[in-house]
């Protein structure tokens, strides 16, 4: 059957699974960057939050430095779950997540690629961005790699839970809120262990202890994560 | 919901899927796809349930929905890049090659948000003629394209057909293919 | 081995009748025993040399933890059937379990705080339980949420399921996280909502509610599962030969 050969033909020049992966991730990259001021958004909002603090509390600084790894957390929490809302809704709205569905290849990875992609376009940005607020709010000057070790650990893990989430919800209208009801109760070890380390980042004492369950997290995340969102997008799409 | 249903389509065959608005004509694709699932009846690819092995049988298969799946941001090349790259490489001169099959020759730098329904239209005809693949599923191809854009899908349709491939294709009204090679399916709301 | 019975189970007629007939075997031991716990444990039991009286809410708050998380697991167990064998009568059974799991998590929340009062004092500790419970409390929020967001009821099931099946996994880690949270703040002057010392007259009445309170909530289960079996069915022939008399 002369189509069979066709697809003979096609077969041999497959590209490996990691490629298709690398091909997703660099294609959310180069559409995010065709867009670059919406990058800034989650950045603007994470540091506005954070100054809403101390606001609203005091602007001593020796009295905003024990809270400040809980403020800076809640507002990486907060700052990744509205960038989260935009992971899927794109492509299922246009169609590409089907053609993803469709392609034969390995959902999962497509998944995770652009999970990770979404990753490095917000969670990485916010630790980075961290220790600035967190001088702001009295962090010392020795704590600040830390800080932003434990934050790029931590929006990692968040990006892949929250994934789970919005591919749950990618068809359900104004599904911001209920989003962010699914994903911070389950987030909620991450936020102990994470505040935790930044804490001790802040204190000046090792804080390997929280950040290796923190990074535990991550493995199972990074393990579960993708097959969860790919089967609840092949929900979203029957 | 669709009932009562039995097709079969060979190798070298299309089959055109009518009905109105309603009747099921998408459903039916994407069942066919392997996307619904199906409480009763089974779809069978070289005889075998395309459920035992969906990827393999995902790769066999090019659909394409109402709407071309194209990104507003990326030019016409980079769509077709990063779409037809998830299942084959293809290269620069692949590309341009099949954009001047689908007569939009000179638009492979453009940005797709420049494009008219009927451009972006042909750009999907073009990522179909790329794939390769021996099974089109076409959810109204030719939405948006005038009359040269119909003749085009016709015969990119009639030389997939006479090389082997199969073709169905939920169209509203006819396509100039040879009635020889055309099936008709015809499904009714109830 | 044959699994008959099993797949007989996915017939919803049939899962109705076995309902229908199995909910008084549930209901009267549950009832019996609930009655039964509650007299020994509130008459007969002596009063704790620490607590007082006050540790007799425990014959109520420590069976709503455990069921609040027994519902839970048979929530997530009951999705996951749904999704590996395509029942729809495993989803039946997880969208009854959730309203009721729901309201066990939010008894165990207000009789801990009715607790809280005569021991700390405060109507709310950040207590570990406690701390989890709310947690739980959400999870079932979500659950529930996420069902009403989608109007295919196919498409709320399975959705549903996969929550039900991720939460369930992070169950532990919430509780361990918090527990672990707990440990590091503690505050000199919190009293754990912790069971006193047991001596077995106190500990019978306790195995009493745990046996009536899971009696009784499958006794409530099966009635919620035939409300959602007729919601789910009401278009198919066979509802008519049961519903009219």
């Amino acid at each position: 059957m002369s189509a069979a050969a066709a697809t003979v033909a096609s077969r041999t020049e497959v590209p490996p699974a990691l490629a298709v992966a690398w091909l997703a991730l660099a294609r959310d990259l180069r559409l995010a960057f065709r867009k670059r001021e919406q990058l800034i958004q989650p950045l603007a909002f994470f540091v506005i939050v954070t100054a809403l603090f101390p606001l609203s509390i005091t602007p001593e600084l020796g009295e905003l430095r024990p809270i400040a790894p809980g403020v800076l957390w809640v507002a990486a929490l907060l700052s990744s779950l509205l960038a989260l809302d935009f992971l899927f809704r794109d492509d299922a709205q246009d169609g590409t997540l089907e053609q993803y569905a469709l392609s034969g290849r390995s959902l999962t990875w497509l998944l995770f690629a652009k999970t990770a992609a979404h990753w490095v376009l917000t969670g990485v940005p916010l630790a980075l961005i961290a220790p600035l607020t967190g001088v702001a709010l009295g962090a010392p000057g020795y704590s600040l790699l830390g800080i932003v070790v434990t934050i790029a650990t931590g929006t990692l893990a968040l990006s892949l839970l929250g994934s789970i989430g919005a591919a749950l919800t990618v068809g359900v209208k104004r599904s911001g809120v209920l989003l962010s009801l699914l994903t911070l109760p389950l987030a909620v070890p991450i936020l102990i262990f994470g505040a935790r380390a930044t804490q001790l980042a802040i204190r000046n004492e090792s804080f390997a202890a929280p950040l290796e369950l923190l990074a535990a997290i991550v493995v199972l995340c990074l393990t579960l994560a993708p097959l969860a969102a790919a089967a609840a997008v092949r929900i979203s799409l029957e | 919901m669709l009932r009562g249903l039995a097709l079969e389509v060979s190798a070298g065959q299309m089959l055109q899927v009518v009905g109105k608005n309603g009747a099921g004509k998408t459903s039916l694709l994407r069942a066919l796809c392997g996307m619904l699932y199906l409480e009763e009846g089974r779809v069978l690819w070289d005889g075998r349930d395309v459920r035992a092995d969906l990827p393999s049988f995902h790769a066999s298969l090019t659909y394409l929905g109402h709407e071309p799946p194209l990104k507003a941001d990326l030019t016409v090349d980079e769509n077709l890049r990063y779409w037809v790259g998830l299942r084959r490489r293809v290269t620069l001169p692949q590309r341009a090659s099949a954009l001047e099959t689908a007569g939009i020759a000179g638009l492979a730098e453009r940005l797709v948000r420049t494009l008219s329904a009927g451009q972006k239209r042909r750009v999907a005809l073009a990522a179909l003629t790329l794939f390769a693949a021996p099974l089109w599923l076409l959810d109204e191809p030719t939405t948006h394209l005038d009359a040269s854009g119909h003749q085009l899908v016709a015969q990119l349709i009639e030389q997939h057909v006479r090389a082997g491939g199969l073709a169905i294709a939920a169209l509203h009204h006819d396509i100039p293919v040879s009635a020889q090679l055309v099936r008709r399916l015809e499904l009714s709301a109830t | 081995m044959t699994w008959t019975w099993f797949h007989r189970l996915g017939s919803p007629p049939h899962v109705y009748r076995l309902a229908e007939r199995l909910t008084p075997w549930f209901a009267w031991p549950a009832g019996l025993l609930i009655v039964g716990a509650l007299y020994g444990g509130l008459v007969l039991a002596p009063p704790d040399y620490q607590q007082g009286d006050g540790f007799r809410i425990m014959y109520a708050h420590v069976p709503c933890a455990w069921m609040s998380l027994m519902v839970y697991v048979t929530m997530a167990t009951a999705s996951a059937v749904g999704l590996i064998w395509r029942m729809k009568v495993a989803y039946a059974v997880a969208a009854s379990c959730a309203p009721i799991g729901a309201s066990f998590t939010a008894a165990t929340l207000m009789t801990g705080m009715l607790w809280g009062r005569p021991m700390w004092g405060t109507y709310w500790e950040w207590d570990p339980l406690l701390t989890s419970e709310l947690l739980l409390l959400f999870l079932y929020l979500g659950y529930l949420g996420l069902r009403s967001s989608f109007d295919d009821m196919q498409r709320a099931d399975r959705a549903s399921a996969v929550l039900a099946v991720v939460g369930v996994v992070n169950v532990p880690i919430i509780h361990f996280s918090v527990y672990w949270w707990n440990s590091l703040h503690q505050a000199p002057s919190v009293m754990k909502l912790g069971a006193p010392t047991i001596a077995l007259p106190m500990l019978i009445p306790l195995l009493m509610m745990f046996l009536g309170f899971t009696l009784y909530f499958i006794a409530i289960l099966l009635v919620r599962l035939r409300g959602e079996v007729l919601r789910r069915e009401r278009s198919a022939s066979w509802i008519r030969e049961v519903v009219t008399p």
